[in-house]
């Protein structure tokens, strides 16, 4: 794991200040943590605000999810404190915390009001949504149909599922996960073991130029 | 590029990408060391696979490189 490689280093001043008001008592310690929540308020609507073309989240729902991330962030952060190593900045490892936070919030927000529903399997748009050039149509609704043949028979019913929601019908990752109620990495290596299988299939049916060999 | 080649590209995988959990572990080292002109994806090349490939890990790196720059 690379994360094993990482050693701490010296602490630059501004980390070291963040982590001494933190880490003291009193007005010092409130002074520091509402200075820290108003950066992270400000670091959260800026997030749902560049995000916003993709969720189908709007209006004030944007800012409350932005005002609860940066909430849920702070006390995440504050209960971490002591877990800090100094492999960062301090503010980084901390906005680190607000970010995910608005990702993981944006997704289970989007089933309020879903564009698309779970299980829905519109491959009829998946052209459109692939942006496919109308001119190379033949090659490529032959293509699409060989993808659509390897998903039904050759992955497994977990696989067809996360696939179809995710490339065929656009659901966000995230909003998937929350769906299913499992972690943004089991989703992501679902979908990772299904494009391999699709690709390999491809190649061995003469479908991509390439005999199936994976990037190095 | 083509849709075709959107398609091809998308299902091509690389065996160094370590996935989601390891490379929002470290997500704060990364941008740190990008955010200082450093050599990230040399140090860390199974995050940097990872960040090409996963469209959400991919927008908290962006929107976390974005926080720390713009303070």
């Amino acid at each position: 794991m690379e994360y094993a490689r990482l050693t701490a280093t010296a602490l630059d001043q501004e980390t070291a200040a963040w982590l001494r008001r933190l880490g003291g008592v009193g007005l010092e310690r409130q002074a520091a943590e509402r200075e820290l929540h108003a950066r992270l308020v400000r670091i959260a609507l800026a997030e749902v605000g560049r995000r916003s073309a993709s969720t189908p989240v709007t209006g004030p729902e944007l800012g409350d999810v932005a005002h609860q991330a940066a909430a849920d962030a702070m006390l995440a952060i504050l209960a971490k404190l002591g877990e800090f190593r100094g492999e960062s900045r301090f503010i980084t490892w901390a906005y680190r915390f607000v970010v995910l936070e608005v990702s993981a919030k944006l997704g289970r927000h989007y089933w309020r009001d879903p564009p698309v529903p779970l299980d829905a399997g519109q491959w009829e748009r998946l052209p459109d949504r692939l942006g496919i050039d109308p001119q190379r149509h033949a090659e490529a609704t032959a293509i699409l149909a060989e993808v659509r043949r390897v998903v039904d028979e050759e992955l497994t019913a977990h696989q067809r599922r996360v696939f179809t929601a995710i490339v065929v019908d656009g659901i966000p990752l995230d909003a998937l996960a929350a769906r299913l109620g499992l972690r943004r990495n089991a989703v992501y290596k679902v979908i990772f073991d299904a494009r391999r299988k699709i690709r390999r299939a491809l190649a061995a049916n003469g479908y991509l130029d390439e005999p199936g060999r994976e990037q190095r | 590029m083509s849709g075709l080649e959107r398609l091809e590209r998308f299902l091509r995988t690389d065996p160094r990408d370590v996935g989601c959990d390891e490379a929002m572990a470290v997500l704060h080292v990364y941008v740190d060391l990008v955010a200082a002109g450093e050599d990230a994806a040399g140090r860390y090349p199974g995050v940097a696979a990872h960040l090409r490939a996963c469209g959400p890990c991919g927008a908290d790196f962006i929107g976390l490189l974005l926080s720390v720059s713009d303070g």
